[in-house]
């Protein structure tokens, strides 16, 4: 299979590998996917009380090449934006950013996923109630 | 001086032997006759190469001459020999006993007579990879005509018990046919001492060129006949017909002739190499190797790497030409059926590289591979969320996943 140059990237040199304390307040933690369909991506946000900005990012990905990149490059997005506005990102976003062929486009969607279900994991710590899930599949 | 990237897929296809080009070529240009025209020296000459080469593959498998077949390679090979047998023996019964780690050209020949009403059993192997001699005994009615059984398996390498298969065929009355794809010119076969009555084989996995193969028929005890499934102008002793393909019969020849000779020597420093990848490999934690290890073919090691996923890592080792359990360029999700076959799990079976050594690999090029293999590996299980879940002692089987 071809991969686009960013993909290649994203896989050879991924951003913000890693790991958030889970047991925060602050940290929003998303993991999606089954090892059996051969994704599993698990993605963390870290909101900064005072600003409400997400200061920092972090992902691990059991996966494929576009897989590691999606969920990769979401962490690049999630950087900065608050809560709301990184609810916006849609897999359509990444599908075009990172050039992704049909066949992929799973990924985006689990990176879409891993994204909101991070942000519902925020939201019920601070006692807000969880945002509806796209379903995409 | 390792050259990229560095292949390691020889049980997919070898490369040709300069020995075997140089043997070949003249038989493209001024040798260019037919082996079929009798009657001028351009004829003479095609049929006393082809003449010579019978003589060089019947002397691997130390078979007679005339019980040499030319097809254009094991797929129809195995075509020929189980379609041929279920139709010339209709009379004698309509079962056939096969395996289910068998090749695709096995099974799927065995599918389509099924479709014609024909009984198929398909074994199932142990984990290892090996069948059950008791199993196949019982699995012989007096309605069974042929049982096929390959020699080495392509994907995992495991050596079938051969001897003890064809004396339970034969106490029975039952033909035996093995795919010796991956086994002729690797290991000794011989099909007397082997008692084999058919045998699918092939030039392109023996340095030999594509696009040529043989079937071994056998001629006494028992004299076997397969019904041809070409007609035509009834070469090959009326069981395939066609034009033979002279350069390649000329290579094949040659490239069996260098196995036959070289075969031993060669079969040892590839199982040194190939025991020290695996040895090295599997100081990886949760890593596997697929298949037995005592009945293996000299050349073939495949590992599974538990946590890591087979398309990612067959990105992260594109420096190495291997083959995977995971079939990721399909849009099907569906793993290695042979790897399934031995009770694999889907994420085990995914996450298999398959080594396949040859001729012309390198001490270097092993060096190398044991070190970026590795390296992939652990680089990989850094980027996944199951690797440290599972450092963390977590039953990744008591895990609900959010499923897609």
């Amino acid at each position: 299979m071809a991969y686009s140059e960013k993909v290649i990237d994203h896989f050879n040199n991924p951003k913000n590998v890693g790991t958030l304390d889970k047991s925060k307040k602050n940290v929003g933690t998303g993991l999606v996917g089954a090892p059996e369909c051969g994704d599993v991506m698990r993605l963390q946000i870290q909101v900064n009380e005072e600003s409400g900005l997400i200061e920092d990012a972090k992902f691990k990905t059991f996966g494929c090449g576009s897989a590691i990149a999606s969920s990769s490059l979401a962490t690049e997005w999630l950087k900065g934006k608050t809560v709301d506005q990184a609810l916006e990102i849609d897999n359509m976003e990444i599908v075009e950013e990172l050039a992704l062929p049909p066949v992929k486009i799973h990924c985006s969607v689990l990176a879409e996923d891993a994204i909101k279900t991070a942000i519902n994991d925020y939201r019920v710590k601070q006692g807000l109630e969880p945002i509806k899930m796209n379903e995409h599949h | 001086m390792v050259q990229f990237p560095i292949y390691l897929d020889n049980n997919a296809t070898t490369p040709l032997d300069p020995r075997v080009l140089e043997a070949m070529l003249p038989y493209f240009t001024n040798k260019f006759g037919n082996a079929a025209s009798r009657n001028h020296a351009f004829g003479w000459d095609a049929e006393e190469a082809v003449d010579y080469a019978r003589e060089q593959i019947a002397a691997i498998v130390n078979a007679n001459p005339k019980e040499i077949i030319f097809t254009s390679g094991a797929t129809e090979s195995n075509n020929l020999a189980i379609k041929g047998v279920a139709e010339m023996y209709a009379a004698k019964g309509n079962h056939i006993i096969t395996v289910n780690t068998e090749h695709k050209a096995v099974l799927d020949a065995c599918r389509h007579l099924e479709k014609q009403g024909l009984k198929v059993t398909y074994l199932e192997p142990a984990g290892d990879g090996l069948i059950d001699l008791k199993e196949l005994e019982n699995a012989i009615t007096d309605k069974t005509i042929l049982v096929t059984i390959m020699y080495g398996n392509n994907e995992i390498g495991v050596v079938q018990p051969i001897r003890e298969i064809s004396a339970i065929a034969k106490k029975h009355g039952v033909l035996f046919h093995t795919d010796a794809t991956q086994a002729v010119g690797k290991i000794p076969v011989d099909v007397i001492a082997d008692g084999i009555d058919i045998m699918s084989f092939s030039a392109h996995k023996m340095y030999g060129p594509k696009g040529v193969g043989a079937l071994f028929v056998r001629r006494k005890n028992p004299r076997v006949k397969v019904t041809a499934q070409i007609d035509g102008g009834g070469h090959e002793r009326g069981m395939r017909s066609g034009t033979l393909n002279v350069p390649g019969i000329v290579g094949f020849g040659k490239a069996c002739e260098i196995c036959r000779l070289e075969m031993t020597e060669e079969a040892a420093r590839l199982s040194k190499m190939r025991d020290q990848l695996e040895k090295e490999l599997l100081t990886l934690e949760e890593s596997y190797v697929n298949g037995n290890v005592a009945h293996r073919l000299p050349h073939v090691s495949n590992i599974s790497f538990k946590f890591v996923e087979g398309e990612g890592l067959m990105m992260k080792v594109k420096n190495i030409a291997v083959s995977s359990g995971s079939a990721c360029t399909s849009a099907s999700l569906e793993p290695s059926y042979v790897l399934k076959n031995l009770g694999l799990d889907d994420e085990l079976a995914h996450s298999s590289l398959r080594f396949g050594l040859g001729r012309f690999t390198t001490q270097e090029e092993i060096d190398y591979a044991i070190d970026y293999v590795k390296k992939a590996v652990t680089d990989l299980r850094e980027l996944s969320p199951l690797w440290e879940m599972f450092k963390d002692g977590i039953d990744l089987k008591s895990v609900v996943w959010q499923d897609h």
